[in-house]
């Protein structure tokens, strides 16, 4: 018997801070699970932003940053240039990416920095307790939008993959889901594709991750899978928005 | 290299961070500074450097902050507004202890304000600009030559303590030519940065680049460590000239940058009349070089007039420094107006009483 | 024989994996871990129906079982 699946090395081994049930967890692994099989702790250097995931830089292994709200893709603009041979990658929550930081990715991606970006959209601001991100949908609850979000006064959400693949320098950008094994798996090659594309000097890549958040949602973290999967697939359709390698001339 | 060449003040600012081996520049532009980003977009590239200009002087300090977590040499430079945007930067790399060199080349304020020269950012900068207890070296070049030498230290000083330092001029020190001579000097000694995060290298502990500390037990002891730093830099670092201080002294002048070139010749002026003034010319305003007091307060029978290109920043400074022994009193213009060396002089002869 | 181990000690009790698994044999223990949740588990006669497909291991956030085949 071997083992066949087991904790990547590239995650410290403790306890995470995460709420039981949380979608972090599993994509940690999946970047920690990308970074083992492509042999890339010792050149890689991860950004952590601001929201739940600031600590994340207690779970990785490899060298971390902690970024200022929003800025993590200036931030990890800052070593990649100065350091080209590293690999480097984001993890940034809605908040962190699509409000504060939305210059900053879509400035990034313009540019087409040869950096990795992992976006976790759960639609609402996990940290700070449960408020309307611009990715929450219309409708729904949150602690500064109590009434269901008002389109006419709160305006729509933002679709952060379709938008950044109207720009020429984003080279890869896919929306995936981790409510499902399928999806799971499919999130994984996106995250090792997004991961490789680096490797082979090419730039701007981007997974977006749609997740949950039990605890600011008011949902098991079982009803939250199901919660994903009626209302936000819909909204934010999974699937390669952007490939600049399909046809590419190597 | 021993020539003098004829430089305009936000190249020359380029030039000595090139010299200094600044290896990464990220800048955006703003009157009256552009010129240093434009001068560093022809350079680094053709030397292997990374120049890039970012989306705002925002992302250009946070690329600063991600370049110098790495152990590299890097600088960002703006003017007033774009110093405003910077300060949350600026407290995460004085909080993450990254070196690194800042230039402000000030303009009127406040909000958009001028194009104008100005001195009115003294109260942030000095104040270490962004939230928290912290402080950054500061320091205020009264000419093109004493700048390129202040921005090599900067870079040499920012590594030895683990710092964010400034250089900061006033609009006209970048818009001015002189000439300038960049001198060769041995590279200095310094720390190894074993503390960088530039990927593990089979390192067996991670570095991380942070400034959280959740546990107000661990904020307050790192808090202890960087004051003890700043004690240091007060203690080492501060710098300032005086001028015509030896004997007693009608009054004594306090000014930095052009204004205090401006009160070198109102003391000129001043001296066809018969009135001796002296000037303590700050060059480090943070620390300030409160010693310099201790130097003259015997020497002036009419005690100090901080002379400023503001509303009145640096007299507070001066005043805590002499502590009510002699009178402070200010002079100043604000807005990008320059002060005018016979307005300096009627205000002086107000104080000393006229004309001997 | 394919096998699931779980560090019961670090489980949050989410549940993922429970639905995960398709051969239903992951269930909630009735005790409270050191956390204060009743951790996933696999009782030793369920083992036996264990395929080492690895989905509870995909699942889980806080990498609590290691699959062997």
């Amino acid at each position: 018997m071997a083992v066949v699946f087991e904790k990547p090395k590239a995650l410290i081994d403790v306890s995470t801070h995460y709420c039981p049930g949380c979608t972090h967890g599993i994509i940690h692994r999946l970047v920690a699970e990308v970074i083992d099989e492509l042999g890339i702790i010792d050149k890689t250097i991860g950004v952590a932003p601001v929201g739940c995931s600031v600590l994340a830089y207690n779970y990785f292994a490899c060298d971390m940053f902690e970024a200022a709200h929003g800025r993590a893709p200036a931030c990890a603009t800052g070593i990649k240039r100065t350091n080209p041979d590293k690999v480097v990658f984001t993890y940034q929550g809605d908040g962190d990416l699509a409000a504060i930081g939305a210059a900053e990715i879509v400035h990034a991606a313009a540019r087409g920095e040869k950096i990795t970006t992992i976006f976790v959209n759960n639609c609402i601001y996990g940290m700070t307790g449960g408020q309307m991100a611009p990715t929450t949908l219309p409708g729904q609850r949150t602690e500064t939008s109590p009434y269901g979000r008002n389109v006419e006064t709160e305006g729509y959400p933002i679709r952060v993959s379709e938008m950044l693949s109207t720009l020429d320098g984003a080279y890869y950008v896919e929306r995936v889901s981790v409510d499902t094994v399928p999806n799971v798996i499919k999130a994984k090659k996106a995250i090792k594709k997004a991961f490789e594309n680096q490797l082979a000097g090419k730039g701007f890549s981007i997974v977006e991750v749609l997740s949950i958040c039990p605890t600011n949602w008011g949902l098991s973290p079982i009803e939250s899978m199901q919660w994903l999967k009626d209302n936000m697939i819909p909204y934010y359709p999974l699937g390669v928005k952007k490939d600049k390698s399909i046809g590419e001339v190597v | 290299m021993g020539e003098k060449v004829l430089m305009k003040g936000n190249e020359a600012i380029g030039e000595a961070a090139i010299r200094a081996n600044c290896a990464g520049f990220f800048g955006y532009p703003i009157t009256p500074q552009t010129e240093v980003s434009a001068y560093m977009a022809k350079k680094m590239p053709k030397i292997g450097r990374i120049f890039l200009q970012a989306e705002s002087e925002v992302a250009a300090i946070n690329m600063v902050y991600g370049a110098a977590g790495t152990g590299v040499r890097c600088m960002t430079s703006s003017s007033s507004p774009g110093i405003s945007l910077k300060a949350e930067g600026i407290s995460y790399i004085a909080g993450a202890e990254l070196p690194c060199v800042i230039i402000d080349i000030v303009r009127g304020g406040p909000g958009l304000g001028s194009i104008q020269p100005a001195q009115s950012d003294y109260h942030q900068v000095t104040k270490g600009l962004g939230h928290g207890d912290y402080n950054m070296p500061v320091f205020a070049p009264a000419s093109i030559q004493e700048m390129v030498d202040l921005i090599t230290d900067a870079f040499d000083i920012a590594d030895e303590y683990r710092s964010p330092v400034m250089v900061m001029g006033d609009g006209m020190m970048g818009q001015m030519m002189e000439p300038v001579e960049f001198k060769e000097r041995p590279a200095k000694v310094l720390p190894e940065k074993t503390w960088a995060a530039n990927g593990l290298n089979g390192r067996k502990e991670h570095n991380v680049i942070n400034s959280l500390y959740l546990e107000a037990e661990l904020l307050e002891q790192h808090n202890i460590h960087l004051q003890k730093k700043f004690k240091a830099m007060k203690e080492n670092e501060v710098r300032y000239e005086l001028y015509n201080c030896d004997d007693e002294c009608d009054l004594i002048f306090v000014a930095y940058g052009t204004t205090s070139r401006i009160c070198k010749s109102v003391i000129g002026l001043a001296a066809k009349e018969g009135i001796k003034l002296g000037m303590v010319r700050p060059i480090t305003v943070w620390p300030f070089p409160t010693e310099a007091f201790e130097k003259t307060i015997g020497k002036t029978k009419n005690g100090y007039l901080a002379v400023e290109m503001s509303c009145g920043q640096m007299v507070d400074d001066v005043r805590a420094a002499v502590l009510g022994r002699k009178p402070v009193e200010f002079y100043g213009r604000s807005g990008g107006m320059i002060p005018e060396p016979q307005d300096i002089l009627d205000k002086v002869k107000e104080l000393v009483g006229g004309a001997k | 024989m394919p096998r699931a181990t779980f560090r019961e000690e670090i489980c949050k009790g989410c549940g993922h994996c429970v639905v995960a698994c398709p051969v239903h044999i992951i269930s909630f223990a009735d005790r409270l871990n050191a956390k204060g949740y009743k951790p996933a588990t696999v009782t030793e006669d369920k083992m036996n129906d264990c395929i080492g497909c690895g989905s509870c291991y995909r699942m889980c956030p806080d990498c609590v079982i290691t699959v062997e085949k």
